[in-house]
């Protein structure tokens, strides 16, 4: 019996060897239907053009040569006009080695990105420059509203303004001084529901927002404190 | 941190407006930024080739040159651009950087140019990108590789011995490099000579030869003869434990020496002979005592001290160990499954061969090696199909790190050509390069002999002074003031090596010309080690006289320095060895800056009341003082 055994393993063998040797010679093709995915990829890189120099220019309070300045310096990083979240997490997490600032760059990024296609044109990002440095007190605080409300529905709500104190105290790391605690986060959403909303209904409207910051001499007084970045 | 986070800087900074209003604290007040906020275009003018680029882009590395204030050093007023006198391809490279962050190797330039360059404009190697990285390390791995080869070439083995080494080093260097010496080179080529010799009779002591009288065997050699095959094992052995003994004793580091591989041949080529000496003639014990004969087939490696060659190949074996390794391994394995295949499959057939696996491993061998003697053969029909896989295999595996071994053993052997060729070419390139310097030095002196010393306004200097450059005329005048500051003068070897001569010359028993003759010819230097010995010797034994035969001598050489006044040669008279001692510290051979190294002794004139050392000046000085009052400094060639 085992020569038997032995003679069927032989021929399986052999026929096993011109199965490849066939499939070598392309001769027989089984099932080889991935391939043409990849072609497609190719091609959809995308180049994304910004608009005229002169509707940027009446759309933002930047001169002309801080727009073309500031197009020299993102076209630079960004040779495709784009920038996707990923990319803007590893640029952004940059600036703060010790910490983890993923999500808070997570945050930035959808306030950046305003038609919410997932990626920051050159026109995203200069008009958002524009209102942070060039804009009025309002529109700064308007924008950080918009900063703090994730879902944009109008209201922060004690669980967003937690997941963005939660990002920034993230972005400070593990070794500082005092040590962050573990409701270090939830003690200043609370001091700052406390501050901001005058209703008590838990959830804070821009118009509370910018009403108390108004009211409040340090915030005031920081708002010119970036005027000068460009 | 990168160019892409210069950038986005601003950026980063706009967004922190978003923590205002969450702010516990006060904000900092954020730096002044005195600087033009505008961005310009700045010109940069490279030997010719302007670049021009905006100021942002080179602000982005405030840490290297372009990017600090100390590109101002380089401004040039009158044109409004930044001037730097060096090359200007690389320097494409280098503001490539700056546009786009990568820095790229540029293939066909040569590495240390390019560290040189990145060095200048304080750009750290370590910022190479990834795609040039590779290619930048091995090349910069292969030429500091070179460059110690070469150094240790230089410095290691042919540089004379200095003198004070003892006869254990010198017997050390006359074993490790032959061709020092003559008797160095005998001894190398018998030591050759038995090696050959021991390992032929041991090759023919096996051959048959015609049987003795009245025998009909055929009798080997070996044991026809074994007498004179005897004597001559006994020669070679004694002169191995000679060339073994002394090895030992001249090794500077006898516990390295005994463990390294040659010496552990040596011990194992000449051990079966003093075993079978000690070795009683026992019938059970003769029998390990063939089997040790068989070690003394390791004698054919000895060659290997002889033979570069050889030496090569075992650099290369043990360079490839991990090649070796996995081909031994991979072997194994397929043998072991080709063997259990082959015997399952030949179980049934009666008288087969296959009796186990063990017994199936070497016709596994046999057929992946593609010998196929045709001692074990498959009969059945699977044991064939399998018995044919296992041969294509066994090429393939077999295939498969032979090039890995043979490019290792070519790379190997290129460089040891290439240090072959270096060690040939230093030799001239150093003779050449001493000639150059040489070639300097003698321009001052030159200039000395023409007068330069004298005064700027006469006619005839200033014919001379013609065609000296500014520097020349400005080193030639800072020796001239070295000269004043130590009152001694310069002069140059062959002069000075006469001067020392004549001393020598003049103070040898005058036993015959020809050994002061003989001197002359290994004068190579200061004053010759070996002659300097033996003058030295001899003069603390005998008397000094100036026969006449050595004062010939001092007077057919043509330097009319050498009427040294008859007091001070009897003053030295009795310090002689000291002279020689003095003679031989200064160095005149191959002065770097051109300049031989002047005594370093005190300048004084007062006679020598101390030992030795004041008194030589005062000879030297007069003979260079009457050398050059006499206006004429004709070098003899000895």
């Amino acid at each position: 019996m085992g020569l038997e055994g032995m003679e069927v393993m032989g021929i399986a063998v052999v026929i096993c060897l011109f199965v490849v040797v066939l499939k070598q010679f392309g001769i027989w093709e089984p099932l080889s239907l991935d391939e043409s995915c990849d072609m497609e990829l190719e091609l959809s890189m995308v180049r994304h053009q910004p608009e005229g120099l002169e509707q940027l220019q009446a759309q933002t309070a930047f001169t002309k040569k801080e727009l073309q300045s500031l197009y020299r310096g993102f076209k630079n990083e960004c040779p495709s006009g784009l920038v996707d979240e990923e990319t803007f997490k590893m640029i952004y997490s940059q600036f703060f080695p010790q910490g983890d600032a993923t999500t808070y760059a997570h945050f930035l990024f959808n306030a950046f990105d305003m038609d919410r296609n997932g990626s920051i044109r050159f026109e995203d990002f200069v008009i958002g420059l524009s209102v942070l440095l060039r804009g009025s007190v309002t529109e700064k605080l308007r924008w950080a509203f918009n900063l703090y409300d994730i879902n944009k529905d109008g209201y922060v709500t004690k669980e967003e303004m937690l997941a963005i104190m939660t990002s920034i105290y993230d972005m400070m790391g593990r070794y500082t001084c005092p040590s962050v605690r573990d409701d270090a986060p939830v003690d200043h959403v609370e001091r700052f529901f406390q501050k901001m909303d005058r209703n008590r209904d838990g959830v804070v409207t821009i118009d509370e927002f910018i009403e108390t910051c108004q009211k409040d001499e340090s915030i005031m007084a920081s708002m010119q404190l970036f005027e000068n970045v460009i | 941190m990168a160019a892409g986070v210069a950038t986005w800087l601003p950026f980063a900074r706009a967004a922190a407006v978003g923590w205002l209003p969450l702010a516990r604290k006060t904000m900092p007040r954020p730096p002044v930024d005195k600087s033009s906020r505008s961005d310009e275009i700045l010109f940069v003018n490279v030997s010719g080739q302007r670049f021009q680029t905006w100021k942002n882009t080179l602000d982005r590395y405030p840490d290297t040159l372009l990017g600090s204030s100390e590109k101002e050093f380089f401004f040039n007023e009158d044109t409004q651009e930044y001037f730097f006198d060096r090359d200007p391809e690389m320097f494409r490279h280098i503001l490539n950087f700056y546009r786009t962050g990568k820095l790229h190797y540029p293939r066909h330039e040569c590495v240390q140019a390019f560290d040189e360059e990145l060095a200048f404009y304080g750009i750290v190697p370590e910022i190479i990108g990834d795609c040039c990285m590779e290619e930048y390390r091995d090349r910069k791995k292969e030429n500091q590789e070179r460059l110690a080869e070469d150094t240790e070439a230089g410095e290691a083995t042919d540089t004379p011995l200095p003198d004070s080494a003892t006869s254990r080093e010198r017997l050390w260097r006359a074993f490790e490099n032959p061709h020092t010496s003559t008797m160095a080179l005998v001894f190398y080529y018998v030591t050759g000579f038995f090696i050959a010799v021991s390992v032929i009779a041991n090759v023919v002591e096996t051959v048959p030869c015609r049987p003795l009288k009245g025998t009909v065997k055929d009798l080997p050699c070996g044991e026809k003869f074994s007498l004179a095959f005897f004597c001559m094992d006994t020669a070679c052995v004694l002169i191995f434990t000679f060339e073994y003994l002394m090895r030992l004793f001249a090794a500077p580091c006898r516990c390295k020496f005994a463990r390294s591989v040659m010496s552990v041949i040596d011990v194992v080529a000449i051990m079966p002979y003093y075993i079978g000496l000690v070795m009683p003639e026992n019938e059970d014990v003769s029998g390990a005592f063939v089997t040790l004969r068989v070690f003394r087939v390791f004698r054919i490696f000895k060659f290997s001290r002889h033979s570069q060659g050889l030496r090569i190949l075992g650099y290369t074996l043990k360079s490839c160990a991990s090649e070796l390794g996995f081909l031994l391994f991979s072997l194994t394995m397929a043998i072991i499954i080709f063997a259990t295949v082959m015997f399952y499959a030949e179980k049934g057939t009666k008288g087969s061969s296959f009796t186990s696996i063990p017994a199936s491993f070497w016709y596994t061998i046999v057929t992946m090696t593609t010998l196929g003697y045709g001692d074990m053969v498959p009969n059945t029909i699977a044991g064939k199909i399998f018995g044919s896989i296992c041969s294509l295999s066994g090429v393939l595996v077999i295939a498969l790190p032979v090039p890995v071994i043979v490019s290792n053993f070519s790379r190997i052997y290129h460089q040891n050509q290439r240090a072959d060729k270096m060690r040939a070419q230093q030799k001239v390139r150093m003779a050449r390069i001493r000639m150059a310097k040489k070639g300097t030095a003698n321009a001052f002196l030159q200039f000395k002999e023409d007068g330069g010393l004298g005064d700027p306004d006469s006619n005839s200097s200033a014919l001379c002074l013609k065609n000296r450059s500014a520097f020349e005329n400005q080193h030639h005048h800072l020796l001239h003031c070295l000269e004043k500051t130590t009152n001694h003068e310069f002069t140059d070897e062959m002069a000075y090596s006469e001067m020392c001569l004549t001393e020598s010359v003049g103070y040898r028993t005058s036993r015959s010309t020809s050994l002061s003759s003989q001197q002359g010819a290994l004068n190579n230097g200061c004053c010759p080690r070996r002659a300097r010995r033996r003058a030295a010797m001899r003069l603390a034994n005998s008397t000094v006289s100036v026969s006449r035969g050595s004062v010939q001598e001092l007077d057919t050489l043509p330097v009319k320095s050498t009427n040294l006044p008859q007091q001070t040669r009897s003053s030295l008279n009795a310090r002689a060895v000291d002279i020689k001692l003095n003679c031989s510290d200064r160095d005149f051979t191959a002065a770097i800056i051109s300049i031989p190294t002047p005594p370093s002794n005190t300048p004084d004139e007062s006679p020598p009341s101390s030992p030795a050392i004041p008194g030589i000046p005062g000879i030297l000085r007069n003979t260079r003082a009457t050398a050059y009052l006499q206006d004429a400094v004709k070098i003899s060639s000895l």
